[in-house]
């Protein structure tokens, strides 16, 4: 540092952008600096990934303009922006699964050798990823191993080394912790900060507060494709940015439980559950209660779910609902013994993008029972509205919806069949803060009409606020049970088995 | 972690047993399966599909498909002969004519699928029926003539390897360091695994999928000159033998994924060379030629079976707990 205020390495002003004559963006201005972490922050909808994306050179502003080190710049393509330096990491990665990291680094500028070694030269592309991985501390990675043998974190690091290869001067990243837990989540922060250190602006776009208050320097927040304001993380508190975010007072973030919401009778029993992944589970909830399943990455959560939906089934012990005896061989034997799924990933799971809004909403019923469908879908628009759905018509193609959005015709689909046992997997990954509030209220409200509801999260403070308790998982066992509301450091001690 | 078998090299495990069961087979009936004309036969039959199915590999690995091979072939084998007319001096006219009408048609398979966006099925199938009319049209039988000295690329062997099988060989290694070491080679495999990535990480998404196009229908053409030599003339009528779908099953039977992305030339050859094996060993035995298309088609699906087996098999993650029978041991948890 030379002790002068730094220059902006980016600056983008007054940056527009519509789609189909509807606004997206507009008079946005950035400024972000060599070697700070810039959080990007703002409910699904309010305009970062097209920011991100207009940085990127994936769409091109209709008004602004955007200064890179001072010139003026408007990148076309995506190979424009990264020629100049600027490098992102997308919230669905942009790898090639069956490739090497090595070649999936060099993707589109392989290097070529000389002579004998005419060519894609892949020994000097092993070696030059090689070096870089070394250069970010991260050896356990190799070059050759092909992309899917990797952790979700490992091919996120993977498409960091991709942008440090082009000597990024800007990586810009899409909700990089949205799919990482735990101890992943730890190697993203020493990735970011070692780029930080190296004198890389890191743009970071993340619905967790915690992260941004634990990585940033200072906060965007964009509002319904405006900037709110720019500010110092160290002057910001968690609540002031919730309100710049939405106007909505933090208390409102988790729902009290609906009053006259009483456990009941047991409706959902596992007893000595176990397969291949998982040993010894016994899971017992009432109707009108909420437990929450909590543990790392990999510690037996989505099997829970995938067992109790008939996914991969239970090989040992019982399972019961509502009494009797129930053996989930299929999905759909579990939907028809009253089980609803909202699993972790929505696009390949959940939805049926290409379709429209009420096609998916009418999804289960039309599988498990087309007979009554036509009777009970005449509820789905009511559903719809009482979830604040925000669609052009219910003919509108879910892909074209927010992911927020998105996740409420995943639960409209449930809801439709009026489900005794909801098991919840990550029902807010990646969705925004208004979304959220309504999948909380929802899920209180699922209570209070006597579901019992399993509720699967890797954000803590999720499954503590809103869980009347909490199982916690370890290497596929229970670990431990605790009431809800207790300490989020009571959890991970037990989650990763720390001292007795 | 212990080395583990590549998909290539199950598929010539495959090839090695096959052959050994064959000619198991054969002695127990008394006849000898690796006779020269049958080992002859074989390898022609190989390197006839061999063109093709190369050319196709490409294209399979780039997520598109070749359903016009066939036509190509039948066209190229009169424009050949054509070209020829007979006379020694013009037979470098007549593979250069090939080797453009090929090019031409590839091309504008691989603009109609780029540009348009016409998926490469109905694209391919498409331009199948425009030949396909074209030559019906314009050719009552067989048309041109080959000279003598190109019957030779037909008839000439060294040992029991046809000259054709070499020349077949030498075009796959050529495709193989296409694959390996060109950058358009290498976007093959890009392109076919996620053209969004690649597009999103510079890859002009649309060159590996032309080139591709452009050099199955080539190498299809030279599976024509091939026909052309051995007939002696152009043959129309080619087109009925179903060699675009044998190319996609040999292409499949070598391991190359038909949704793009992985596999590759070598397990292609394999394939070849597994499918002409079991011809020359269902004819050795004088097995009935309809059940002949029964078998085929058996171990055709069985091979993807294992292979898709073997994907979900590597995918999975190891299991933590014991098989159901036995009594679960505690995982070394922490003292």
């Amino acid at each position: 540092m030379n002790g002068g205020p730094k220059a902006p390495l980016l600056r983008m002003s007054g940056v527009g952008k519509s789609f189909l004559g509807v606004p997206v963006l507009h008079g946005v201005d950035l400024q972000v600096r060599a070697g700070e972490v810039h959080a990007l922050v703002g409910e699904n909808g309010a305009g970062k990934s097209t920011l991100m994306k207009i940085l990127a050179g994936v769409h091109r502003a209709d008004a602004g303009t955007v200064e890179l080190d001072g010139e003026r710049v408007d990148f076309a393509h995506p190979v424009g922006a990264r020629e100049a330096g600027v490098a992102t990491v997308f919230q669905e990665f942009n790898l090639l699964p069956e490739r090497t990291v090595a070649e999936n680094v060099f993707l589109g500028r392989e290097p070529r050798g000389r002579g004998l070694r005419a060519g894609v030269d892949a020994r000097a592309m092993a070696a030059e990823t090689g070096r870089l991985l070394e250069d970010l501390g991260l050896t356990a990675i190799s070059p050759h191993a092909p992309v899917r043998s990797l952790s979700v974190a490992e091919q996120q690091i993977v498409e960091v080394v991709k942008a440090m290869s082009q000597s990024a001067r800007i990586v810009s990243m899409d909700e990089p912790t949205a799919a990482l837990a735990g101890a992943e989540v730890e190697l993203l922060y020493r990735l970011v900060r070692r780029l930080r250190e190296r004198g890389v602006a890191v743009l970071y776009v993340s619905h967790r507060l915690k992260e941004i208050f634990d990585l940033s320097d200072r906060i965007t927040v964009l509002k319904d494709g405006a900037k709110v304001a720019t500010a110092d993380t160290a002057d910001t508190t968690g609540a002031d940015l919730i309100r710049m975010m939405v106007g909505r007072p933090v208390s409102a973030v988790f729902p009290e439980k609906i009053a006259g919401t009483e456990a009941g009778g047991v409706r959902l029993e596992v007893s000595g559950g176990g397969n291949e992944r998982l040993d010894g589970i016994d899971l017992q909830v009432r109707s009108g209660e909420i437990v929450g399943l909590a543990g790392l990455q990999g510690s037996g959560r989505t099997e829970i779910a995938h067992a109790l939906f008939g996914i991969d089934r239970f090989t040992r012990g019982e399972l019961r609902i509502d009494g009797e005896r129930a053996v989930l061989r299929s999905p759909r034997r579990a939907v028809r013994s009253g089980v609803a799924l909202v699993s972790e990933d929505r696009k390949t799971q959940g939805l049926a993008l290409h379709r429209s809004v009420l096609d998916n909403g009418r999804l289960v019923l039309d599988a498990v029972a087309p007979r009554r469908s036509r009777a009970r879908s005449g509820r789905l628009p009511g559903i719809f509205s009482s979830l604040e759905l925000v669609a052009r018509s219910p003919s509108q193609e879910v892909r074209f919806l927010s992911g927020g959005n998105q996740q409420k015709v995943v639960l409209a689909k449930w809801l439709a069949t009026d489900p005794s046992v909801v098991v919840l997997d990550e029902p807010t990954r990646g969705i925004d803060v208004g979304a959220k509030h309504a999948v909380y209220t929802l899920v209180r409200r699922l209570a209070a009409d006597g579901a019992a509801i399993v509720l699967i999260s890797s954000e803590l403070p999720e499954v503590l606020g809103l869980a009347d308790r909490v199982l916690v998982l370890r290497d596929g066992r229970i670990a431990g049970e605790l009431p809800g509301g207790v300490s989020e450091e009571a959890v991970m001690e037990m989650a990763v088995g720390g001292a007795p | 972690m212990s080395p583990r078998l590549g998909t290539t090299g199950l598929v010539y495990v495959a090839l090695l047993a096959i052959l050994a069961a064959g000619a198991a087979l054969a002695a127990a009936r008394g006849q000898e399966l690796f006779t020269t004309a049958n080992t002859v036969d074989l390898l022609t039959r190989s390197s006839l599909l061999g063109f093709v199915a190369i050319g196709q590999t490409l294209v399979i690995l780039c997520r598109s498909l070749d359903l016009s091979v066939g036509y190509v072939m039948a066209l190229c084998s009169v424009v050949g002969a054509t070209a020829m007319a007979g006379q020694t001096s013009r037979i470098w006219l007549g593979v250069a004519a090939v080797i453009v009408v090929a090019g031409l048609i590839g091309l504008a398979n691989g603009l109609i699928v780029t540009r348009l966006g016409v998926n490469a099925f109905i694209t391919t199938l498409g331009m199948g029926l425009i030949i396909k009319g074209y030559l019906d049209t314009r050719f009552k039988g067989p048309a041109g003539e080959v000279p003598a000295e190109f019957q030779l690329f037909g008839y000439t062997r060294v040992g029991v390897v046809p000259l054709s099988f070499a020349v077949m060989a030498a075009v796959a290694v050529l495709a193989v360091v296409f694959l390996r070491r060109t950058r358009t080679g290498v976007h093959m495999y890009a392109v076919g695994g996620d053209a969004e990535v690649a597009r999103m990480s510079g890859v002009r998404a649309d060159r590996p999928l032309l080139a591709a196009h452009v050099l199955c229908s080539v190498t299809a053409g030279l599976a024509g000159l091939l026909i052309a030599s051995r007939f002696g003339t152009g043959s129309t009528l080619v087109y009925s033998s179903g060699y675009e779908l044998e190319s996609i099953a040999a292409v499949v039977l070598g391991g190359t994924y038909l949704l793009g992305g992985r596999g590759g030339v070598g397990g292609t050859v394999a394939g070849v060379l597994i499918l002409a094996t079991l011809d020359t060993v269902f004819n050795v035995l004088g097995v009935d030629p309809f059940f002949k298309d029964v078998l085929r088609g058996t171990i055709v699906i069985a091979a993807v079976a294992l292979y898709a087996r073997r994907q979900v098999d590597r995918a999975a993650t190891p299991p933590r707990f014991a098989a159901p029978s036995r009594i679960p041991l505690l995982r070394g948890g922490r003292p």
